[in-house]
């Protein structure tokens, strides 16, 4: 088979020179000591300037956590992790107090553009703005949170939010100006003992975003986030709490990049997300990080609690994942459909290259009446990666008339990479109907073949057919946000798909 | 007496009233057309004869026989004597037509206190009512419905009501999916069942089914009423005029 | 009676167990010397639990708590009961093996009929050949866990059965394990090594005599299927309602093979079939099929382990569980595909039916894959009657019941059905057709 031969060539070929956003910026920052104490976490609380009742929360959660042991049962293998030889907090050292953008550190800034995310309002206003109410797509404002290792550093059109109503701000500064909200929800969806990780996160997150949407309202536009790790030996740990109120809507967007260095960086993540009666939370995530290189080096360790709750009646989550990046992936964004009539939706694309190795999916956990979940899975395994989708779907016994539609695909590109399914179904009540069908398989020779016959070349063939292969999830996300994720599948596919 | 009697039926689904009163009247022998635009409620009335769970009957009654329909189990309105012709006949993988058959004609006639049919007048019957349907024996053997055209759906409804020898047979939208050549030879089949004792009521949207199955009396339905009865004639006024007269009498 | 609690951190009673039982175990002291290790990895690791991943659904510990002391040999009596259970359930014309409370018992055997075309010794007497140097390795297994080192512990006896290259089978082998004590455990494991070119039926049936229950039964097979065999392997597990049947198969499929395996779980409290089929030579077909029949509490799990460690292999799997009042079905099948079996083709369905509201299905189908080339894929559905279907029968005259029980088979029919010799599919139908008529 020519054809194979050929693409396994180029998959050998991978090598770092894809990773574009390697770059490192040279600014000084402000650490917290090495390792982990109660004084670590007492700095953290002390630099955000936190109340009392937020340092006892941490407390808890680090005193939890001394006490738990790592997860083993995902498919990840990687050297055991020294959590005495990391640091917890590090912050871009500002010149003076910043009051706008423009008196943040330039070198961020530049940072931010090289990534192509525009910090600055103007850039997204260029051209004619459209109409009031008339919503053309291809110029949707996007209000941006860019945190730059720990600290959230720029949010933009806080103005124009807050005059919908809508909250939307680092979440260090929501414990100061919202504390009633962040008190009601944090950890109320992610508990602090939830697991090992997102104990630890709750001990030492530093910063993340906070989003509260009022009844009624539907965000006047896209919220997201750009999460930079840029320090070394620096473990991030982002916090994101969004709260959807009654009857109202967000979607919101995240996006993940870091240096490339020889040394494995800790990301540990907790986003919790929380729907009222006829709320609707559409979480977009591309997921970049840096990979490691060619010989296995370094990359990010992506190890992250993300989970929704559907707490109210007609309530909606519905999450979307491009994962491309990290040298590890652990993450499984779960839905909890407690209201009535609840739905929660999970669609992911998962492709890991080199010595990637991803172990993700999700958990619909029907307890609501009539609830609804649907999980679209996508895989692609290439180099000497490993890819596993990992779910649960589950009916309590008084979940009566839940159904769940899963499907989840796996693609092989090359014979040195692995590709696994592994779906946990339980029914518990007999009006739960669930449907569950995977499929695991390699380009067909003859797609491949008719392709070319008809004037493609291979690299186009094959990313013809991944295009095809994804597009089901690709349709899901916001359309900025699905050019630049189609960009970067070709990007970490390239070598082996066009 | 009268064979079937809907008195002022009143019908909910989920909360909304599908039929507001309906009364109608059938005697044996008679052919009846209940004709109406889609929503008028002409399925409701056939699901609500047969029994099908979902439908809950806020009012009236319906009288098979002089007895009391709705207080029985839809086996023991099948074992009286109600045929329903599905308009979507489903498929039951698994289960051989033949053995589906036979089961459903001895459960009947069990619970009527008969002797079961004994295998050979059973093959014997099976065979002669499928020729003459045009059925091939091989699809006797396949799973109920499983891989069927419309048409084969339609005709294994028919083979059924000829087995089962039902006093009342509704059929709804029969000519639902079928071609025209298909619709002529289950209405020859449906046709061929007519007897002074049995009585029919043909559902359907179009007045093409009744050049094959003439009615002796038409109805037409709008909004969950029976707006307006007559004879054949009726049917072809409707062909000519549509619906839409009816909409605001409703 | 009972004082042998299964549990880590009660040595003394687990010891009992082995201690008391030792002196019946066959074997030379080699052998011993393999059955005290394997007792000793045992009680290291305990009965198994929900947090041992591939026992997540079935819980011994909660489920059973404590393994039964060794049953006692049949007397004369529990024979003669034993032979009034073997006629009820003995597959028309097949060959009986029977094993009674876990021993041979040659005279409920068709050991003569047998012996023109296979050759048989039991384990017991395996074991317990001085000359035999490596008759330990009949106690060893590739795959191990808690329940199968204590097989190996105190198996007491089972069948060695060989069929020569290129013997056709004139009738299918039934090994019977027959329960007559109550409050007891057998323990047996059988050799079957099919030769080269061989057609042979193999069935194994689990049953109790008359009333008894209570008793538990921990069974393990070993198989090797020649090449270019056609080989159909049968379990229809019909222990007494309050039993407990644990079952380990080990499976090594030769080249240009054909391979049939059914198992039907229609009985047992508790109940495990966990089989690991290697597929080794290349250009063999696997159609792995089961149905689980469950109602009032009980718990049936089947967990299959196809491993994919050659190219061009075919496998086929058919799974179909029915679980009526509170009882709980388990299916768990992992397809595995070595890095060099390319042109891999393994599917497999698992369907459940619901009858009850309290009823639980767990369905666990995996895909391992590390190489290419490969169409694997399963799929999965859970659910209750399809009211559609039910109303149609009803309208065309059916009682409830009768309506449910035409679906109900035809439901697991899908499985049955590919069982290709007529007489022991109707076999398995009478199994289908009277757990249909024990449901309240």
């Amino acid at each position: 088979m020519p054809a194979v031969q050929e693409t396994v060539e180029r998959v050998k070929r991978i090598d770092v020179d894809q990773y574009r956003y390697g770059f490192e910026t040279l600014i000084e920052s402000d650490k917290a000591p090495k390792g982990l104490s109660e004084e670590t976490v007492k700095f953290i609380s002390q630099k955000k300037n936190e109340p009392a009742w937020m340092l006892q929360w941490r407390l808890e959660a680090y005193r939890r956590w001394l006490t738990m042991t790592e997860p083993t049962w995902a498919r990840v293998d990687y050297p055991k992790i020294d959590f005495q030889d990391l640091y917890y907090y590090a912050a871009p050292k500002p010149k003076k107090t910043v009051t706008s953008l423009d008196e943040i550190d330039p070198e961020i800034l530049r940072t931010y553009e090289k990534l192509g995310i525009p910090l600055r309002e103007v850039a997204m206003l260029e051209g004619v703005e459209p109409k009031v109410g008339e919503q053309d797509p291809a110029r949707r404002k996007i209000a941006v949170d860019a945190v730059f290792d720990s600290v959230s550093v720029a949010t933009t059109f806080k103005a124009e939010l807050k005059k919908a109503g809508v909250i939307f701000m680092p979440i260090s500064e929501a414990i100061r100006e919202h504390p009633e909200l962040v008190q009601k929800y944090l950890g109320s969806v992610v508990p602090t003992s939830d697991n090992f990780y997102a104990t630890l996160n709750s001990a030492v997150f530093s910063d993340g975003s906070f989003v509260y949407v009022p009844p009624g309202v539907r965000c006047p536009m896209e919220l997201s986030t750009y999460f930079r790790i840029n320090e070394r030996n620096t473990g991030q740990f982002e916090r994101t709490l969004i709260i959807a109120d009654k009857g109202s809507y967000v979607s919101y967007l995240e996006g993940c990049t870091a240096p490339q260095r020889d040394e494995n960086q800790l990301h540990a993540a907790v986003v919790e997300l929380v729907a009222l009666d006829d709320a609707e939370i559409k979480y977009s995530t591309v997921q970049n990080w840096y990979p490691g290189n060619s010989e296995g080096k370094g990359g990010i360790y992506n190890f992250v609690t993300k989970r929704g709750d559907c707490r109210g009646n007609n309530s909606k989550i519905s999450w979307t994942q491009v994962e491309t990046g990290s040298a590890i992936t652990w993450k499984y964004p779960s839905c909890i459909l407690r209201g009535d009539n609840s739905r929660g939706e999970f669609y992911s694309i998962a492709i890991s290259n080199g010595f990637q190795q991803v172990d993700s999916g999700t958990k619909m956990i029907h307890l609501g009446k009539n609830t609804s979940s649907r999980i679209i899975s996508k895989g692609i395994a290439a180099g000497k990666s490993q890819n596993t989708y990992r779910g649960l779907v589950t009916a309590h016994r008084k979940a009566t008339g839940a159904r769940n539609f899963t499907a989840c695909d796996s693609l092989l590109i090359g014979d040195k990479c692995g590709a696994h399914t592994v779906p946990y179904i339980e029914a518990k009540n007999s009006s739960a109907t669930f449907e569950h069908e995977a499929t695991t398989s390699k380009i067909s020779e003859d797609v491949l073949f008719y392709c070319i016959q008809r004037g493609l070349s291979q690299e186009e063939a094959v990313g013809l057919v991944v295009n095809g292969f994804v597009k089901d999830v690709l349709q899901q996300l916001p359309m900025e946000f699905a050019v630049e994720a189609q960009k970067l599948i070709s990007i970490s596919l390239e070598g082996s798909v066009g | 007496m009268a064979l079937l009697e809907v008195k002022d039926l009143k019908v909910r689904v989920e909360e909304r009233e599908i039929l507001h009163g309906l009364t109608l009247t059938v005697n044996e022998g008679e052919v009846h057309a209940i004709m109406g635009p889609n929503g008028s409620g002409k399925s409701t009335l056939s699901h609500v004869i047969a029994g099908k769970p979902g439908y809950e009957v806020t009012d009236g009654q319906i009288l098979f026989k002089g007895e009391d329909l709705l207080e029985m189990a839809p086996e023991e309105r099948a074992a009286k004597g109600v045929f329903l012709a599905f308009q979507y006949p489903v498929e039951i993988p698994g289960v051989a037509t033949m053995t589906f058959l036979r089961t459903a004609l001895n459960a009947q006639r069990k619970a009527r206190g008969e002797s079961e049919y004994s295998t050979p007048d059973f093959l014997k019957k099976v065979r002669e009512v499928s020729k003459s349907l045009n059925i091939p024996q091989d699809m006797l053997k396949r799973g109920v419905n499983v891989g069927f055209s419309g048409g084969e759906k339609k005709r294994n409804e028919v083979l059924q009501m000829a087995l089962f020898e039902p006093s009342l047979c509704i059929l709804d939208e029969m000519d639902s999916g079928l071609d025209i050549d298909a619709l002529r030879i289950a209405a020859d089949g449906v046709n061929a069942l007519h007897s002074p004792k049995r009585a029919m009521v043909v559902i359907t949207h179009y007045q093409r089914l009744l050049n094959y199955i003439v009615p002796d009396f038409v109805h037409v339905m709008s909004k969950g009423r029976v707006v307006k009865s007559g004879d054949k004639q009726l049917a072809l006024e409707l062909e000519e005029s549509g619906y839409a007269q009816f909409e605001d009498a409703a | 009676m009972n004082v042998a609690l299964a549990k880590t951190g009660n040595g003394r009673a687990v010891s009992d167990l082995f201690t008391s039982a030792e002196g019946r175990l066959p074997g030379s002291p080699a052998v011993a010397a393999v059955r005290r290790e394997a007792f000793e990895t045992y009680e290291r690791l305990g009965l198994p639990h929900r947090r041992i991943e591939e026992w997540k659904y079935t819980d011994l510990r909660a489920l059973v708590g404590e393994v039964l002391p060794l049953a006692a040999a049949p007397d004369s009596a529990a024979l003669k009961r034993a032979a009034e259970a073997v006629k009820a359930h003995a597959v028309a014309g097949a060959r009986k093996l029977v094993l009674v409370d876990g021993v041979f018992a040659a005279d409920l055997s068709d050991v003569k009929a047998l012996a023109s075309e296979a050759s048989l010794k039991t384990l017991h007497e395996a074991l317990a050949n001085e000359a035999n140097a490596a008759a330990g390795d009949l106690l060893q297994t590739a795959t191990t866990d808690a329940v199968i080192s204590l097989n190996a512990a105190m198996a007491t006896d089972g069948v060695v059965v060989s069929v020569a290259d290129g013997t056709q089978l004139s009738a299918p082998i039934q090994i019977i394990h027959v329960a007559t004590a109550a409050g007891a455990s057998a323990f047996t494991r059988s050799h079957l090594r099919i030769g080269k070119n061989v057609r042979a039926t193999v069935v194994e049936s689990f049953v109790a005599a008359g009333k008894v229950g209570g008793y538990q039964v921990n069974d393990a097979v070993i198989l090797w299927v020649g090449d270019n065999a056609d080989v159909a392997h049968i379990r229809l597990m019909d222990d007494a309602p309050d039993a407990v049947n644990v079952t380990s198969h080990f499976v090594t499929v030769g080249a240009d093979v054909k391979f049939n395996i059914f198992n039907m779980t229609a009985g047992a409290a508790v109940s495990r079939l966990q089989g690991f089929i290697t597929l080794a030579g290349e250009n063999s077909e696997l159609s792995a099929n089961g149905v689980n029949l469950l109602q009032k509490t009980e718990h049936g799990d089947t967990t299959l382990v196809v491993d994919h460690a050659v190219p061009n292999c075919v496998s086929r799997e058919v799974f179909r569980a029915v679980i009526d009042d509170r009882a709980h079905s388990v299916f768990q099948g992992r397809i595995i595909v070595r890095p060099d079996a390319q042109k891999t083709d393994g599917k497999m369905m698992t369907r459940a039916l619901l009858l009850s509201d309290e009823a639980e299905a767990d369905n666990k189908p995996e895909l391992e894959i590390f190489a290419d080339d490969v169409s694997c894929g399963h799929g999965a559905t859970a659910g209750a009657l399809d009211d559609s279907l039910l109303f149609y029968l009803k309208a065309r005259g059916l009682p409830e019941k009768q309506a449910q029980a035409l679906l109900i088979q035809a439901f697991v029919g899908e499985a049955i059905e590919q069982i290709a010799d007529d007489g022991l599919r109707e076999h398995v139908i009478g199994i289908a057709e009277r757990w249909l008529e024990r449901r309240s």
